[in-house]
């Protein structure tokens, strides 16, 4: 992830969901389980926080219920740039 | 080779995980005498109040067990014997071990006024008390809250969220004093107020007064007597020591454990809650009871069990955490003293917090948005970050990496400085140079 997003957490809407992705930053994570618990499709959010990685899910829709619902600021949504490596 | 692990919380389940990162095959064993074995605890907070359902506590799921293939012993562990390396388990065959893992983590010290032992007086320790006390709360009813720190403020607001009339008793002054400053107190305590939770200031119950077997209120040092149906408290935590001191193992505070989580004897490892680390930065051993440290002590004693040398490398201890609503992070040294409402440490908390080495203090933001720096010579040593978290994460490595902020320190200590865009700039700056 780049760091320097961290002041420009939440991306506008539409970037979001046609870009975006959920990111969780582990150490603020105590896997109580509200993010799997409020997504609407079943996705295992908390287990990703676990391992440190993005909600890399064909099937997130962005819908943003899990970062709005982390008591503890674990998620963030990051723009994904689909061309960054193809770049460096 | 069998790998034992007492205790079933997060330190116990990442020793598994790392345990089987290096050995595929041998056997691993957890015994615990919490029937529910692996939850989130922290979870416990947001079941209170009717975020989440119990059920949902649960992170791991049946093939994350059998991909890490270990055996759950639901039982009380009685005893160690050390010379024949055997743990004594109540009501079931004893069971052997090659190396073992103490990861008994801690628990409430008891409320010991008369009437404690009432119907109707409630800890917060594990899914048994958090599903009691939901049987028992009752909209519309009373509820008095006594103790300091998180626990205590989960349960009122846990309680407050179930409909109950909240009565929320502190023995000092203000509200977690020795690791908020005053500002921050009085604001957690402004937002339970405007709510409608009542608070005691300087306030002790002499007694929990009953009727018929339940509680029927409570009665204060000053001779007040609140009348409620519930009590519930939180004064404090000790680590779970008596296994440990049965088998003669080296403890202070904690049961006492070298950078590589090992106990005075070399097969047996300590971690988490119960382990007292040794810190070879300040040559200090410190009790953390928080989460983070939890799983990456019991990773590193995994390892090291399973025959790797990897030592624990302890980071600024750090916490997030919602006081009355509002999402607040501490990092490093933040506070100092004592606080009347705790014995030793709470839950989700550092006695790193309170090492406070010299320090001035930064500050800015009014209430809700609110951060506070403890600036040491070339260093930032502390932060309490309420409200908006933009800077919790910058701050977080600053503090923790030891980032050199000399040349902002005239700008963070300046009257009326605008301490969060000084921060900003500097972090923009420092990830633009490296």
């Amino acid at each position: 992830m780049s760091i320097l997003n961290v002041f420009k957490t939440n991306a506008s809407r539409q970037e979001t969901a046609s870009s975006g992705q959920v990111v969780p930053d582990p150490s603020r994570c105590v896997q109580c389980g509200i993010c799997s618990y409020n997504c609407p499709i079943n996705i295992d959010v908390r287990a990703h926080a676990w391992r440190g990685e993005p909600v890399k899910h064909s099937e997130c829709l962005t819908c943003g219920e899990c970062v709005a619902r982390c008591p503890r600021g674990v998620l963030r949504f990051e723009k994904t740039d689909l061309f960054a490596r193809s770049k460096s | 080779m069998r790998y034992a692990i007492i205790g079933t919380g997060v330190a116990g389940i990442s020793a598994v995980e790392s345990i089987r990162s290096v050995d595929r095959t041998a056997e691993v064993v957890m015994v615990g005498d919490d029937p529910h074995g692996y939850y989130s605890r922290p979870g416990l907070a947001y079941v209170l109040t009717g975020e989440m359902q119990d059920k949902s506590l649960f992170p791991k799921k049946r093939d994350d067990y059998a991909r890490l293939k270990f055996n759950f012993l639901g039982a009380r562990v009685t005893g160690i014997d050390r010379e024949r390396k055997t743990l004594l388990l109540d009501g079931k065959a004893p069971l052997t071990y090659d190396k073992l893992l103490i990861a008994t983590g801690a628990s409430a010290i008891p409320l010991t006024v008369p009437g404690a032992n009432l119907q109707g007086v409630f800890k917060l320790d594990d899914l048994e008390d958090a599903r009691n006390i939901l049987k028992y709360a009752k909209r519309g009813r009373t509820a008095v809250v006594i103790g300091g720190g998180i626990t205590a403020l989960e349960l009122t607001e846990g309680l407050f969220a179930r409909g109950m009339n909240v009565h929320y008793l502190l023995r000092g002054s203000r509200y977690w004093s020795n690791v908020l400053d005053e500002h921050e107190s009085r604001t957690v305590e402004g937002r339970l107020q405007a709510e409608g939770v009542e608070l005691h200031f300087r306030s002790e119950v002499q007694e929990v007064l009953g009727r018929a077997g339940k509680v029927a209120g409570v009665r204060l040092l000053n001779g007040k007597i609140i009348k409620c149906d519930l009590v519930a408290y939180a004064i404090g935590i000790k680590p779970r020591l008596s296994l440990a001191q049965s088998a003669n193992l080296a403890m202070d505070r904690g049961i006492l454990v070298n950078e590589f989580m090992q106990t005075n004897d070399p097969q047996i490892y300590a971690a988490g809650d119960v382990a007292q680390a040794y810190d070879p930065l300040t040559g200090r051993s410190v009790l953390d009871s928080l989460w983070n440290p939890a799983r990456e002590q019991g990773r590193i004693a995994g390892l090291n069990m399973a025959g790797q040398t990897q030592p624990y490398i302890k980071s600024a201890p750090f916490n997030v955490t919602r006081l009355a609503g509002l999402t607040t992070t501490i990092i490093g040294a933040v506070g100092h003293g004592r606080d009347e409402d705790i014995v030793g440490i709470a839950r989700g908390d550092s006695e790193t917090w309170r090492q406070l080495p010299d320090a001035i203090v930064a500050q800015s933001g009014f209430d809700v948005n609110r951060v506070r720096l403890l600036v040491g010579e070339d260093h930032l040593i502390g932060a309490v970050v309420m409200g908006d978290q933009k800077l919790s994460m910058p701050l977080q490595k600053i503090i923790e990496k030891k980032i050199n902020i000399a040349s902002i320190k005239p700008k963070l200590l300046a009257k009326e400085a605008r301490v969060a865009d000084v921060i900003v700039d500097f972090w923009t700056n420092h990830l633009t140079a490296a």
